[in-house]
């Protein structure tokens, strides 16, 4: 019962979220000041991670199809098809719900709790429209961006694994990625990729904006946003799977 | 004018406000006194339209709160300036931005006419060379003053402040309250204060509400407090021995 409350009070803030915003040339500096925090400074650590679970992936697999008759190309093959189709959209999603949205509702949390949200709606000002919406937006366009450098990079630790370990050729890697090319597959990444980005940032935002009491009620609030975050994104990439896949 | 009539506000199930009516004039300081808890900022955040009240009708100069739609409402607060009681800048700001924030979200002022009132108003509450500092780098004192810039820079008909000068030493305390009165004296506005602190009160308090079990229990002047017999506010208001002498000092030489 609680929880269809919550459901329904999250969809009466999006209903607030999107309006016009007041001021354009405000909101623009917003936008870029969002896809700055959330998006640029995101960049670091999805490379990083994105490089070394590549490597492992292809690794794994490598030490998997260990048989004369199965073709060493198909490790490349492998790694390429994991990295774009789950790897990228998915665990990336959930590295970026773990980093935005604990950022997003611990600095609309305390937005609220020393009331600087109160002082927005004293000027006049819809406070889940100046606050929320640019950040969707900086998300929905920058998070796509993000998911192609991670399959990039991805594949890209794949290829120095098999260079560091010579578990295989790296002219079989490189053929096994490009093999059997089929754009629908990044055309579902990003759409996966879309779609989390909307929760990744919606979520922690309605966590953080009705949060009440103190700087105490702001860390659980945080963590109760990442933890409803990654639940959320783990359900809606089942059901996605299904539909544009299955 | 500000009319208040009949508010009632209650949380879950208790009541804080049991039927609050009175009314704030232009030009003068009003004062809300109080023990904490009595419910000194849920009247003033009704009165910011930031809580809704269960009833009751709350109009300035004419224009009834409840009736307005979000636009009309959104109108009227931009004749309103708040003072929180935590200062509540924008931490993420500079404290140019900060005051900047309401005239560019505004107003259509060019760049260098929006700088003037800024300074214009950072000069008026005493404070230099803080443009491009952050809120977290100034002391307490230093905050309020910005935070009373942020809610002048417009303009405002309405000024409300949430125990400005709590957590501050005395002397910055008696600058930042008679700073408040010239403010409200200078452009005739209506300013509504939140304190418990019975120095400011004495000091500019030209009409004093004491709220208690959630109604006006008294109203008055500065000068009336002294004089007065009502037992809730003696037992508030002189419960500090300081007190409780000054106004003995006071009713043997008025006697
Ligand atoms: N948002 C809220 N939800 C539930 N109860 C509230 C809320 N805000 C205030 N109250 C309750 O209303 C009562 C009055 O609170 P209020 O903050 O107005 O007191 P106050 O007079 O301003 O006290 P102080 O001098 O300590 O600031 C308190 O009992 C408080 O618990
Ligand atoms: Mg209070």
């Amino acid at each position: 019962m609680n929880y269809l409350k919550h459901i329904g009070k999250y969809f009466i803030m999006l209903r607030q979220v999107f309006k016009k915003p007041q001021k354009w040339s405000v909101f623009r500096e917003l936008l870029f000041r969002e896809i700055d925090d959330l998006g640029l400074k995101s960049m670091g650590i999805i490379m990083f991670i994105s490089f070394f679970v590549g490597g492992v992936v292809a690794i794994q697999t490598a030490l998997n199809v260990d048989s004369p008759f199965i073709p060493k190309y198909l490790i490349g093959f492998a790694t390429k098809r994991g990295i774009i189709l789950e790897f990228a959209p998915t665990f990336m999603s959930i590295i970026l719900a773990g980093k935005v949205g604990s950022y997003i509702t611990s600095s609309m949390g305390t937005m609220r709790v020393t009331e600087q949200i109160d002082a927005l709606e004293v000027m006049g000002i819809n406070s889940l429209n100046y606050l929320v919406l640019p950040k969707i937006l900086a998300a929905l366009f920058f998070y796509p961006i993000l998911i192609l450098l991670s399959m990039f990079m991805g594949i890209i630790g794949g290829y120095y694994a098999g260079l560091l370990t010579d578990l295989f050729y790296s002219e079989d890697y490189i053929y096994g990625i490009q093999l059997d090319f089929d754009p629908y597959y990044i055309k579902y990444a990003l759409t996966k990729a879309v779609v989390f980005a909307f929760v990744i940032t919606t979520i922690p935002a309605y966590h953080g904006f009705y949060v009440k009491g103190g700087s105490l009620e702001v860390g659980r609030a945080s963590t109760k946003a990442v933890v409803w975050t990654s639940i959320v994104i783990i359900l809606l990439n089942y059901f996605l799977t299904q539909m544009l896949l299955g | 004018m500000i009319e208040v009539k009949d508010l009632y506000k209650e949380f879950n199930g208790s009541t804080v406000l049991k039927g609050i009516s009175t009314t704030f004039e232009k030009g003068k300081t009003n004062m809300i006194i109080g023990q904490s808890g009595s419910g000194k900022t849920v009247f003033l955040k009704c009165l910011l339209g930031l809580h809704i009240p269960e009833k009751g009708i709350i109009s300035f100069d004419g224009r009834i709160q409840s009736e307005l739609g979000i636009k009309e409402r959104r109108q009227l607060r931009q004749d309103m300036g708040m003072v929180f009681q935590g200062g509540a800048l924008f931490d993420s700001l500079t404290i140019e931005e900060n005051i900047l924030f309401p005239l560019k979200m505004f107003t259509d002022k060019s760049k260098s006419e929006m700088l003037d009132r800024v300074n214009a108003v950072l000069n008026r509450v005493k404070l230099e060379n803080v443009n491009n500092k952050f809120p977290a780098e100034l002391s307490g004192g230093m905050q309020k003053r910005v935070a009373i810039a942020r809610a002048i820079v417009m303009n405002p008909k309405y000024l409300f402040c949430d125990e400005p000068n709590s957590g501050l030493d005395p002397r910055t305390a008696t600058v930042i309250d008679n700073l408040i009165q010239e403010i409200t004296d200078e452009y005739q506005i209506i300013t509504i204060i939140n304190s418990h602190d019975m120095n400011s009160v004495m000091e500019i308090g030209e009409k004093i509400i004491f709220l208690k079990n959630g109604i006006n229990a008294w109203e008055g002047t500065n000068e009336e407090i002294f004089e007065t017999e009502n037992e809730a506010v003696v037992e508030f208001v002189y419960s500090s021995n300081l007190f409780k002498k000054v106004r003995e000092a006071y009713l043997s030489k008025t006697k």
